[in-house]
């Protein structure tokens, strides 16, 4: 009896580690090869130094990278899409999410109603009447000193951040939590004078920390990772964000080893947020599973 | 209401006082104070009310309607009205109905496939040991690199003198290798399959352990004093404990599957001969590359369609078993 029981755990503990391994290789390969030239990666590829930061190690491939496309403009791109996306979209969301949880408003019902309603259609679905619609769209352009309308959101910084600033998850999250903290407070700040602005501000944000911590991984992972979008809405080399550089790249044939640099430089940052606020991370997605 | 402080108190005695001492009838007042915190409210409401109307219910709107026109992306010539036409040139399209398949195929096997997995990685990491957080960050790992680093990565691994080919052509003894995965019609949709599994697997081993979590310790507890295998646990405790988990996993990832596109527009264009072309892949073909804004709303018309539609099933299926 004891002996099966120390079996299975044995047997447990090796499941775990070969899906660990299977988890992991592409990722180290990845980043092993980035550092090597392209014949030492495939001289090493049939054997167990493929995976191993040995031999010729240089960060040539980075440089190579830089050298031929401007990827820290890529790179600077999508750190600032991404920044404002994720400020706007905490800010817009909760202040809708308070609007609808706390104040009395009329009809606030069906309105979050209709948000809620937003959550079944996959972008996917939007994406090409979207791409039209933007296209008709009118932007104020500063034209020196005089403002000009001009119309047409396409090859633009704006295309890639304005539309996916409001949305309907983020305002579900913050409706959810807001709806736990007790009202009481609100009419606590109220008889002290408090405006309902403020009471947002400085009595129920403050107490909104997780719920903003899961808002903000939420938006920065499709903002960073976002791919199908730019890739039609973004054609100039100064406005793309780096998936769309990465293919980009890619495309100029240049060596395997430099293409696992883009990667590994585009993907470092992520796993390093990802390492850093791991509990929230896990928690975002956790409950980015209620969104079905 | 359980504010003690005595201040606060006079405060609104004060207010109350003056209240009671200005000549506006009370009404009125009550009525304005009412419009205006109306206004206030709609104020927070309305940024994201009028985003959300802005880049969600009007294309979607606009969408239902250029399906019935020939819009194009970009053309000097109004847009018109024209019936059906694109229901008709669409259903008559092989391509569309190859992307069909195609996403049925991937949703078929990664339905089943990627959720028992996450599932399974779920169960090897729920309990506390030594080194857990260790295996969870490694699972978790693959879902933090972007799909298109992964479509890269893995269209170098699976390229002819690839990684993949190498590991075979040693663990075989030189029987199999050389194999051009990507460049098959038989073997390029698996090897999408494959590392698309790999990809998002992770993602809903957490949805599976939020799962796990919910359920009561104290059931297991009670198994254990009925003394029931590790299986018998699973089948009468675990599994009826993640009865919401499950219908919502379903969902997802049949969803997800069906909106295949940045691996197949990385790794294949959608080749060799159509064999892993998709519905979202096609759609961006015609709307963005041929400028067809029409013909593309009315694949995503479909789309969504094929989505509400599963949704509905899926949603009514787990009700009944409830």
């Amino acid at each position: 009896m004891k002996n099966t029981l120390r079996l299975t755990n044995a047997g447990t503990m090796l499941a775990r580690i070969l899906l660990a391994i299977a988890a992991v290789f592409p990722i180290v390969f990845m980043l092993v090869s980035s550092l090597k030239p392209d014949t030492q990666i495939f001289g090493d590829m049939s054997s167990v130094a493929a995976f191993l930061p040995i031999g010729n190690i240089s960060v040539d491939n980075y440089t190579a990278v830089f050298d031929r496309v401007p990827a820290a403009r890529f790179l600077i791109n999508s750190i600032g899409i991404s920044a404002i996306t994720v400020a706007l979209g905490v800010v817009i969301n909760s202040m809708c999410a308070f609007g609808l949880s706390r104040m009395q408003v009329r009809g606030k019902r069906i309105v979050f109603g209709a948000i809620l309603a937003t959550l079944i259609v996959p972008f996917q679905t939007l994406a090409l009447p979207l791409l039209w619609w933007v296209n008709q769209l009118p932007w104020l352009e500063m034209n020196g000193f005089s403002l000009e309308l001009s119309k047409g959101w396409l090859d633009t910084y704006q295309v890639q951040i304005i539309p996916f600033i409001a949305n309907a998850f983020s305002i579900y999250l913050y409706h959810q939590y807001f709806e736990s903290i007790p009202k009481e407070l609100d009419e606590a700040a109220r008889i002290d004078g408090a405006g309902w602005f403020k009471i947002y501000r400085q009595v129920v944000m403050p107490l909104a920390g997780p719920a903003t911590a899961t808002v903000a991984i939420l938006t920065f992972l499709p903002a960073w990772n976002s791919y199908l979008w730019p890739l039609m809405v973004v054609q100039s080399e100064e406005l793309r964000p780096v998936m769309v550089g990465m293919q980009y790249f890619f495309q100029l044939n240049v060596s395997w080893g430099q293409v696992m640099a883009y990667g590994s430089l585009i993907t470092i940052p992520v796993v390093v947020m990802f390492i850093a606020f791991q509990r929230s991370f896990i928690n975002s997605i956790a409950s980015s599973g209620v969104k079905g | 209401m359980a504010i003690s402080p005595l201040p606060t108190r006079s405060r609104a005695n004060r207010a109350a006082d003056r209240a009671a001492s200005t000549t506006t009838p009370a009404p009125t007042r009550r009525r304005s104070r009412n419009l205006r915190e109306q206004l206030r409210g709609w104020g927070m409401i309305a940024p994201a009310a009028i985003l959300l109307l802005l880049f969600i219910f009007l294309p979607a709107i606009i969408g239902f309607g250029l399906a019935f026109t020939n819009a194009r992306l970009i053309s000097p010539r109004p847009v018109e009205f024209v019936g059906v036409d694109n229901f008709a040139r669409l259903f008559a399209d092989p391509s569309f109905w190859r992307a069909l398949l195609n996403v049925g195929y991937f949703a078929v096997v990664v339905v089943p496939v990627q959720s028992a997995l996450a599932l399974v990685m779920a169960l090897l990491i729920n309990k506390k040991f030594r080194g857990v957080n260790f295996f969870r960050t490694v699972y978790f790992l693959p879902v933090v690199t972007s799909m298109v680093v992964v479509s890269l990565l893995w269209l170098f691994m699976y390229s002819k003198d690839g990684l993949f080919n190498e590991i075979l052509n040693r663990v075989t003894f030189g029987l199999f290798g050389g194999i051009d995965w990507l460049n098959e019609t038989t073997t390029a949709m698996p090897a999408i399959i494959i590392l698309s599994i790999w990809q998002a697997a992770g993602f809903h081993m957490i949805i599976w352990l939020s799962g796990l979590q919910s359920i009561s310790g104290e059931l297991y507890e009670a198994s254990q004093l009925d003394g029931t295998s590790r299986w018998q646990q699973f089948k009468y405790v675990t599994w009826p404990g993640l009865r919401h988990t499950r219908s919502l996993i379903l969902v997802t990832i049949t969803i997800q599957a069906l909106a295949l596109f940045d691996q197949v527009n990385v790794m294949t264009q959608g080749g060799p001969l159509d064999s892993t072309t998709t519905i979202v892949y096609e759609a961006v073909q015609t709307g963005f590359r041929q400028q067809d804004t029409a013909y593309a709303s009315a694949i995503s018309l479909v789309f969504f369609a094929i989505v509400l539609l599963i949704s509905v099933v899926q949603r009514h299926l787990t009700r009944e078993k409830d």
